[in-house]
């Protein structure tokens, strides 16, 4: 089997705070793997540094073999590293037709994208109801589900996703946790899912891992991290 | 005599609004007021000259100072504004680097000018009457060179219109100016989407410089009052809007017009400014722009 994201020593730091300490976990392929930490734990920053957005003071990361630190994220877009940043990452000013559009721009075959997106609007059926509509006016939930539908048009092999269930009510976090396990289990995709709300990310992941401080302070399988006594009362919460 | 004077408005008008294209365009890639575009427009004029000087031919000249104007503002963009963007990205520097660059490239271009051709007034002539329209016996002030402006800033607005709304370019480079961040996420290259509006931007100057030269004369300074005027024109459009910056020198302009027809041309500059403190006082985010603040 090939390499999938390997991440070595990975240490980021904010100016003087270091965020992130020489951190190390690896994805296999097909893998989704949540990772779980509460607020200032270092998860957005590490997302960011995975896909170009900032660059590490040391360690490496790499994607099938290759290293993706201090690659530009329009580059890694490039590679099938795709992410969809924190906040409902859409445009408001545009349409939701062009927010889809942006995320097949880069791309030669354009057959696929069309593909892509006809598949994007299956998942997410209720943004063709909005297709015309401009971002804005549509609800928090809408908006998470139009910034996956925009990163799924570039075809992903690895999709980044920072706290997709933030703010957004339960019955609609359940049904975006649900198309998250259809990409992996139809599509195949590599996911690393970053989130806070740990209890519904751990069940629909294989693997857990935890972040506290900046520190990796516990990982394994998914349904063995929902059963550890020690994690859950001092890290998951619940 | 009121149509007369909206003609000329109109005329003087698109030139305004031509600059402010061309501020809003850097506007919205780089979040910076280029004080050089009058520079740039300028020295793109005196390509035009020069062209005009060794061909003898108008309307080849034109199309080879918009050319220029759009290289030069690549150029600009590519060896200053990514630049600075990279090595002064914190701190009150990162806000104040940027425009008193362009504002020191205005200086080093009048320079320039003035080293190549001289600091003297020339002249760069069209083969267009600059005299007005004959009815019969009667000669309006509105000139054969006014229509061509008139309809030369049309088509570039059309143009722009069309780029921006039906092609690829145009969403790129709408969302590299809402949001670089989620547009880089998307795939973009915003860094040249980005000298594509500086480019844009150059072009637009030199066409509004090519057509409005001829009704006056040409000199390294010449264009300095026009950068005044699409500015204000641009921030009564809410600097972020394209159709706002057009609407907003076609308003400067016919208000001018009348200005100094019913007034008296002492007034007129001022007028410009006391536009621009109404506005600012009134709907301090122009007529076209967005009420809420952007993470730029």
């Amino acid at each position: 089997m090939t390499e999938g994201l390997v991440v070595k020593d990975l240490s980021i730091s904010h100016g003087a705070v270091s965020a992130i300490h020489n951190l190390s976990f690896d994805i296999a392929p097909g893998e989704l793997v949540a990772l779980i930490g509460a607020n200032g734990a270092g998860k957005t920053t590490l997302l960011r540094a995975l896909s170009g957005l900032i660059a590490p003071q040391s360690g490496t990361a790499t994607w099938h073999g290759t290293s993706i630190v201090k690659t530009k994220p329009e580059d890694l877009v490039r590679v099938g590293i795709v992410h969809v940043s924190e906040g409902k990452s859409v445009i408001p000013e545009l349409t939701v037709r062009e927010n889809l559009a942006i995320g097949g721009l880069w791309r030669r075959d354009k057959k696929d994208v069309l593909r892509a997106t006809a598949e994007s609007l299956e998942l997410f059926p209720v943004l063709n109801e909005r297709i015309s509509q401009r971002a804005d006016s549509l609800s928090g939930g809408e908006r998470q589900m139009l910034a996956i539908a925009r990163a799924l048009i570039s075809r992903p092999e690895l999709l980044l996703l920072d706290e997709p269930s933030l703010g957004l009510a339960p019955l609609i976090v359940d049904q975006i946790f649900e198309s998250l396990n259809t990409l992996r289990t139809h599509v195949g995709m590599t996911i690393l899912l970053v989130e806070q709300n740990a209890l519904g990310a751990l069940k629909i992941a294989d693997r857990g891992l935890i972040l506290n401080l900046g520190n990796l302070v516990g990982s394994g399988p998914a349904t063995e991290l929902l059963h550890d006594p020690h994690l859950r009362s001092a890290y998951l919460g619940f | 005599m009121i149509i007369n004077t909206l003609l000329i408005g109109v005329s003087s008008g698109a030139i305004y609004a031509l600059m402010a294209l061309a501020l809003v365009l850097v506007w919205r890639s780089t979040r910076v007021v280029n004080f050089a575009q009058a520079g740039q427009a300028v020295l793109s004029t005196y390509i035009g000259y020069e062209t005009m000087a060794r061909t003898h031919n108008y309307w080849l000249s034109v199309p080879i100072a918009i050319f220029f104007g759009a290289l030069l503002a690549a150029i600009v963009d590519v060896l200053f504004m990514r630049v600075l963007a990279r090595r002064a990205q914190q701190g009150p520097i990162a806000e104040i680097a940027p425009v008193i660059t362009t504002l020191g490239l205005l200086g080093l271009i009048h320079s320039l000018i003035g080293l190549i051709w001289g600091n003297t007034f020339v002249q760069y002539t069209s083969p267009l009457s600059g005299k007005g329209f004959t009815f019969g016996t009667h000669v309006i002030p509105f000139s054969p060179q006014n229509l061509l402006i008139v309809l030369t800033a049309t088509g570039v607005m059309a143009i722009f219109a069309a780029i921006f709304t039906f092609t690829d370019l145009g969403l790129s480079l709408r969302a590299a100016s809402f949001q670089p961040e989620i547009a880089r996420l998307a795939g973009i290259k915003v860094d040249r989407v980005r000298t594509v509006g500086w480019a844009f931007a150059g072009a637009t100057g030199a066409v509004a410089g090519v057509v409005i030269t001829p009704t006056s004369y040409l000199s390294p300074n010449s264009l300095d009052l026009l950068l005044v005027t699409g500015f204000v024109a641009a921030v009564i459009g809410g600097l972020e809007s394209l159709i706002g910056a057009v609407v907003g020198g076609v308003v400067l302009g016919i208000g001018f017009a009348f200005i100094l027809q019913y007034i008296g041309p002492s007034v007129t500059f001022l007028a410009g400014f006391i536009i621009l403190m109404v506005v600012q006082l009134v709907k301090p985010h122009g007529f076209f722009g967005h009420k809420t603040s952007r993470h730029a």
